[in-house]
């Protein structure tokens, strides 16, 4: 969190204290201003005025704080910093670094009155400069870059407050990040250490059109529902559906440059989890730690609830950040229904007139401001760059019908509606193939129709005939068991099968299958589709459908997942497929 | 010390007092009532002049002459080794007629949460001799995962089996001092008396009492008392995981009963309520007591926590088992019809999930087939569970051969490897060997879950053979 300054501070009385709402007297204070509340300096947030009463959303425990205490108001409203520093790092809700707050509080638990900033201000950075004196440079310009990480090249721009003007003078060398690095004729000096308030969007100049898929490496995803770069999705589920692996497989997979990873009210282990596992893995663009494109914000269920309010916020602001340099952000937010809650629990506590189950009335406002912040965006200093947010979703009782599901498909353009039967059935991803949707569909296919091969968007056509016409025949099936069905209606049951175990299906925890590239997504399909065409064939000419479903050959098109050299893999079953078929008339 | 004698409103567990000082939040109260009992109570909210106090052990008898003293300093929990062994009520005080507790510190019982950077990732395996966790559904150190159940069913005897038989493999082979290390945190949170002296009796009968510490709020006892024994009970566990090394398995129960207590606590405080009156905030209370389970870098210890919930009207949508699962890694879900099939334990494996298994099993750390068994016997349970309700419209005749293998295998599953009785403790190898068993029933070709290799080392051959015989 950004240490605000404190010259201007002005200072109230703690008036009442119920939980993390704390209302002050004689507050001089802006809506939104940061406080430091109590005789602890517990860090807070004004969120309503009236009269000569604050109120005040407290980042921290308050067992033990009691009217009487002091409340300090430093009149900047909340704000994370930006620089270098902010990958390989993993921060609370509101951007204090927890492995600084481990060292600070030396402890394993968390105390409380311990600020740090978000980035180290005492560590140099090598600036290397991409201006020359005499250029001119206006808000948001490059003017000079840092190696961050061993994956990332950090781009020292003007903030987006900043006039500009001609540049003076500038240093190359090795600097904290707030030592000035290029100087401007308006005065301004630029560092490379930003800071901007959460709640409001950096600035840039127009959102477009997004028309490059986020390729994520899952087949269901990348094959049937993808989503853009710049895009949006929400993956609602209930428990033990398989949000977090899912989560946990696109910050691993995704194909963007940066991964902001936010933690948002969940497990403490799985956070760990992430810690422990992300160093070890490689990126599979560059083949560098993960983590040296990964930032995270881990505020897990126990920790403050004002905090998990924030945040998503400070986890969006510096995904922007990112997207102002030119890169492709994912953010994920596991899960924004921990969010609302948070929202549903402040504003109870402010005894605000409920909306629909208890949640505030402005949650679908708050959700869509939130989900507009992605996007693919051209930035103000001529790159483009996106932001990709992917929001998990924990519905009450797995009941899609509720507020935070309901408000969040309004605005996202791709759905994978997770589902607790295929998970007991240990489908996994457990996306049910008829429930999603992708609205991007048509606008990447161009993509992957240059890029990966021709008939992308065909043979996925005939996969998804295929598994809608298998729901149907299941209903049948059901009712007077398969064997009453026609022969050519068993034989799509045996191919839909196929497409269900070979195909949908993805071992997250194998080495092989876990990352799964869009050309191997394409070349199962066409195995699978081989058999269907000679199987098809073969019926026709009279072969009987139980030597159909009772090929040799075939199991192999579910072990396609984890072949390395899949393309030899996938050439040799389907001439052994069309091969066995043939022979059989 | 100030006293005061200013309470102007009694409303439920609740008593509103004036004061003239500024009184901290979460702080302890002491209530003296004119015929000389004192209870104890924790402030809820504290306003300029006026403070809502909850009284652990009720309102009845507080008048408004009675007085009012504020300790200063929020709830504490007196800790030490020697609770092992020691039965206390369900605001810590000693209940069994032994000695006084010299308490080595005093911590609050407002845990505060552990850094998640500061955590370390749970995956050394907890052998339980029950099958269907341990092949099915493995628990970890460090894991919590709540046993979601229902009236009328067995959960106590399933928590006291996993309780008696838990174990680590590397425990079995070292001296008794590695053993002696583990405990049993027993936070009973409105339970019959009866269901309380099952349990005392077992641990006594087991031996086990020496080292547990017993936490026991009883059905009869305040409802708003409810809410403090889990913390009691976890502040006892981290103190003996986390300062004394020792591997802590707490069982709370039940978790039901202490939602009922806060959503009373926030009825009479005239909150806006969530989802069935239960409160909005219901989700942040609930994790900061799962949430206290775990491990720690550079400590010895471990807190795992296996929590007991009776879901209303069977039903785990319900607010108090849904919102469970959301912070829980993973669910063990006690079933109805496998009960009254004489099942035991009645564990139906399919809903149940352990979602830090795959991370603590496998070569080196279970066995190298854990996984692949563990996934095609779910794939074919479930699918043999599936066509149980085509039988009962067309009749197995009309089903296919394949069908057929899948009805056996679900039901062999049931009878020989969940059905063991709550007296068995299965080894981890028995439980795969049985598993490996039955998966031989089936086709090679059907097993595509499993590595080749692992077929050809484990198939049961001639079994296979002879099974599939039978069903032609």
């Amino acid at each position: 969190m950004s240490q605000a300054t404190q010259q201007d501070a002005t200072t109230g009385v703690i008036e009442s204290v119920s939980g993390p709402v704390v209302t002050a007297r004689d507050l001089d204070a802006r809506m939104n201003d940061v406080v430091y509340v109590g005789s602890e300096g517990l860090m807070g947030e004004v969120i309503e005025i009236e009269g000569n009463i604050t109120t005040i959303q407290v980042y921290e425990e308050t067992s033990g704080v009691g009217p009487g205490e002091p409340v300090e108001n430093t009149g900047e409203p909340l704000s994370v910093d930006l620089g270098p520093g902010m990958l390989d790092a993993i921060y609370d809700g509101t951007q204090r670094p927890l492995d600084v707050l481990e060292d600070k509080m030396d402890s394993a638990f968390l105390d409380r009155g311990v600020d740090a900033p978000g980035i180290d201000l005492d560590k140099e950075w090598g600036f290397e400069p991409t201006v020359e004196v005499g250029d001119e440079v206006s808000a948001g310009d490059v003017v000079g870059t840092v190696e961050e990480t061993v994956t990332i090249e950090h781009k020292v721009m003007v903030p987006p407050d900043y006039e500009g003007g001609e540049v003076t003078a500038i240093e190359s060398g090795e600097f904290t990040v707030d030592e000035t690095v290029v100087e401007l004729d308006s005065g301004e000096e630029v560092t490379m250490h930003q800071e901007w308030p959460v709640r409001q969007p950096r600035p840039a100049v127009e959102k477009k059109t997004p028309t490059k898929p986020l390729v994520s490496g899952q087949r269901v995803l990348d094959g049937l529902f993808p989503i853009a770069k710049g895009g949006t999705a929400a993956i609602p589920g209930p428990f033990g559906s398989g949000k977090t692996v899912t989560q946990h497989q696109l910050a691993k997979w995704a194909d963007a440059d940066i991964v902001v990873y936010v933690g948002c009210g969940e497990r403490g282990n799985e956070m760990t989890e992430v810690i422990e596992d992300f160093p070890e893995l490689e990126d599979p663009k560059t083949g560098n730690p993960l983590m040296a494109r990964t930032s995270l914000i881990a505020n897990t269920s126990n920790m403050p609830v004002a905090a998990r309010e924030s945040c998503i916020y400070t986890g969006i602001t510096i995904a922007e950040y990112y997207r102002d340099m030119g890169y492709d952000v994912a953010l994920m937010a596991d899960s924004t229904s921990r969010w609302a809650e948070a929202m549903r629990e402040i504003s109870s506590r402010l005894e605000e007139m409920p909306g629909e189950e208890g949640y505030p009335a402005y949650l679908a406002a708050r959700l869509s401001q939130f989900y507009e912040r992605a996007g693919f965006f051209e930035n103000t200093n001529g790159t483009t760059g996106s932001v990709s947010v992917i929001g998990a979703v924990s519905p009450p009782g797995g009941d899609f019908s509720e507020p935070v599901t309901q408000n969040t498909l309004r605005i996202v353009k791709t759905f994978w509606a997770l589902d607790a039967d295929l998970a007991e059935r240990r489908h996994f991803p457990s996306i049910n193939w008829n429930e999603s949707y992708s609205l991007y569909r048509d606008q990447l296919d161009p993509w992957f129709e240059d890029n990966v091969t021709e008939d992308w968007s065909e043979i996925r056509q005939w996969a998804i005939d295929v598994l809608d016409e298998e729901a149907e025949l299941q209903e049948i099936v059901q009712l007077v068991g398969k064997d009453a069905l026609p022969e050519d209606q068993q034989l799509t049951l045996e191919v839909a099968r196929y497409l269900r175990e070979g195909y949908l299906q993805q071992n997250a925890f194998h080495p092989t299958d876990t990352f799964c590239p869009p050309e191997k997504t394409y070349l199962i399909l066409t195995a699978i589709k081989t058999y269907n065409d000679e199987a098809f064939d073969a019926l026709d000419a009279g072969v009987p459908v139980e030597d159909l479903v009772s090929l040799e050959s075939t199991p192999q098109i579910n072990r396609i997942g984890v072949q390395e050299d899949y393309e030899e893999y996938v050439e040799e079953l389907k001439e052994d497929i069309t091969e066995e078929l043939r022979g059989m008339y | 010390m100030k006293e005061y004698q200013t309470i102007n409103e009694i409303s439920g567990p609740l008593v509103y007092a004036e004061v003239d000082e500024p009184i901290g939040y979460d702080e302890i109260v002491e209530i003296e009532t004119e015929d000389g009992r004192t209870l104890r109570g924790q402030v809820l909210e504290s306003n300029d002049g006026l403070v809502a106090i909850q009284v652990f052990e009720g309102t009845s008898g507080i008048d408004r002459e009675a007085s009012v003293r504020f300790l200063g300093e929020t709830l504490k929990m007196p800790v030490t080794e020697d609770l092992l062994g020691r039965v206390m009520d369900g605001t810590g005080q000693p209940i069994d007629g032994g000695p006084e507790i010299v308490p080595e510190s005093r911590e609050d019982i407002i845990g505060a949460a552990i850094n998640p950077y500061s955590r370390e990732y749970p995956e050394e395996f907890i052998q339980t001799g029950v099958s269907a966790i341990d092949g099915m559904n493995t628990l970890v150190r460090g894991q919590k995962l709540p046993i979601f159940s229902a009236s009328g069913l067995p959960h106590n005897d399933l928590a006291l089996q996993i309780a008696r038989q838990a174990s680590v493999p590397e425990e079995e082979e070292g001296d008794d001092e590695e053993a002696s290390e583990f405990a049993v945190v027993f936070g009973a949170m409105g339970i019959t008396q009866e269901e309380a002296n099952e349990f005392m009796d077992d641990f006594e009968r087991t031996g086990a009492l020496e080292r547990s510490v017993v936490f026991a709020n009883l059905a009869d006892d305040p409802a708003v008392e409810r809410t403090v024994t889990p913390r009691l009970a976890l502040t006892t566990a981290e103190y003996l995981a986390f300062e004394k090394d020792y591997h802590v398995l707490v069982i709370l129960t039940d978790m039901t009963n202490y939602c009922e207590a806060l959503r009373e606590i926030g009825a009479a405080r005239e909150e806006v309520p969530g989802r069935r009156g239960y409160p909005g905030y219901m989700y942040t209370d609930l994790a900061t007591l799962y949430e206290r389970a775990g491990r720690i870098q550079g400590r010895e210890g471990s807190v795992t926590q296996l929590p007991i919930l009776t879901m209303p009207g069977d039903d785990d949508t319900h607010p108090i088992p849904d919102l469970t699962g959301y912070i829980t890694e993973g669910q063990i879900y006690v079933d109805r019809d496998l009960n009254s099939q004489g099942v035991q334990p009645p564990v139906n494996v399919l809903p149940s999930l352990s979602r830090l298994m795959d991370d603590g099993i496998g070569e080196g750390l279970t066995r190298e087939d854990h996984g692949d068994v563990a996934n095609q016997m779910y794939a074919a349970y479930a699918e043999g569970e599936n066509l149980r309700d085509l039988v009962n419209i067309v009749g197995r005749e009309a089903l296919s051969e394949r069908d057929n293998k899948y009805l056996d295998f679900a039901e062999a599953f049931e009878t020989e490897f969940i059905d063991q009785g709550f007296e068995t403790n299965r080894s981890l190898e028995d439980t795969l060997d049985i598993g490996w068993e039955l998966l031989s029933q089936l086709p090679k070709a059907e097993l595509n879950r499993i590595d080749e290799d692992f077929i050809d080392s484990y198939y049961v051959e001639d079994e296979g053979e002879a099974v599939e015989a039978t069903a032609d």
